[in-house]
């Protein structure tokens, strides 16, 4: 392995990575606005997008702050959100398991949406990378999202601190939520389950906070294998 | 929000953990071991079971109407929700209920 190709890898992965900067700017510096309006410190605000880094969970967290949930409701749910990931984990364990114990660790740890999907679409589009390249090309896709990240969740507080905006009496919150979850629904059975979320987490409104979301979301997840498991069975 | 600054900073604190723990799982203790099936497939749901029943109380019972839900209220989130899932973007999507949100001070402006 030369350290030209080490290079390659890294900036082709830095390339790769350009165009998610255009989502995770605005992202970013929204999350920036809402946590210093709802009344996170700077220290705080920064620190969960440094040692999260999961933009749908942080909301999630901040939403249900804001609603004075228990804590392990809070994390209960925020963490549900993060699960998906460990899908990517087991997708990128053929390809990176083999790596230096640090690299898998520093790997865990920036094993975010757009770092999973840039890495193993690469992996598979060239079955020859080595192992060397393909942990320098997922470093380069994810410590370039990760960067812009906390750069613009700085940024966010600095104009959070500026303009108050009085978020926790608006409606950005949901309007950000649902926008991110319109685009995973890809399917009769995510259907299903959304809706299923939605008719407990309205039904079970008058529990306290946050725990009748969590029984929404354990139903709806249920409700979505069992219509992909019917659908599957009829063709 | 009634929390004392130790209890934010636990707050994050597990997060960050628990998420790496999540993100790591397979990468560094489960090796090359699948997952069985149904986990995976329920895995596969955790977004679209969590969000929806999170926002929907929001949208119907907005915390910035006094008189209720307003059709700015629903005409934003339904913006938000269409384009989103016609273009497949995020950002689309929230800048088109931003935009229907606020469309009366964007008028104003104008």
């Amino acid at each position: 392995m030369t350290v030209t190709n080490m290079k390659h890898a890294y900036w082709s992965g830095v390339r790769d990575a350009l165009p998610y900067i255009v989502v995770v700017v605005p992202f970013a510096t929204l999350f920036g606005i809402v946590a210093i309006d709802a009344g996170l410190t700077l220290a705080q605000t920064l620190s969960f997008s440094i040692l999260v880094i999961a933009g749908a969970s942080q909301f999630a967290a901040l939403q249900l702050m804001l609603e004075n949930a228990a804590i392990s409701f809070i994390l209960a749910a925020a963490l549900a959100v993060n699960l998906r990931m460990a899908m990517y984990s087991a997708a990128l364990a053929p390809h990176l398991g083999s790596a230096a114990l640090w690299q898998r660790i520093l790997i865990g740890y920036l094993n975010f949406d757009q770092s999973y999907i840039l890495s193993v679409t690469k992996y598979e589009n060239e079955p020859d990378m080595l192992i060397a390249s393909k942990v320098t090309y997922f470093m380069g896709v994810a410590l370039t999202i990760a960067t812009f990240w906390c750069l613009f969740t700085y940024f966010g507080v600095r104009v959070g601190s500026v303009i108050p905006i009085n978020l926790e009496v608006s409606f950005v919150l949901p309007i950000a939520f649902l926008s991110m979850v319109a685009p995973m629904i890809k399917s009769p059975a995510h259907i299903a389950a959304a809706f299923v979320s939605i008719i407990i987490a309205l039904a079970l409104a008058g529990l306290p906070a946050g725990s009748g979301l969590l029984i929404a979301a354990v139903c709806a997840m249920a409700t979505g294998v069992i219509v992909e498991t019917h659908l599957e069975q009829k063709t | 929000m009634n929390y004392t600054q130790t209890e934010i900073w636990l707050i994050i604190c597990l997060m960050a953990i628990g998420t790496f723990a999540i993100r790591y799982s397979f990468l560094g203790l489960i090796g090359s071991r699948r997952i069985p099936t149904l986990i995976e497939q329920m895995l596969r749901y955790t977004p679209v079971a969590v969000l929806p029943g999170m926002v929907a109380p929001l949208v119907l019972w907005p915390t910035d109407a006094t008189n209720g839900v307003t059709i700015l209220h629903l005409g934003a989130a339904f913006a938000a929700l269409f384009v989103a899932y016609i273009t497949r973007k995020v950002i689309w999507g929230m800048l088109a209920g931003l935009v229907v949100f606020f469309s009366p001070l964007i008028i104003t402006l104008l």
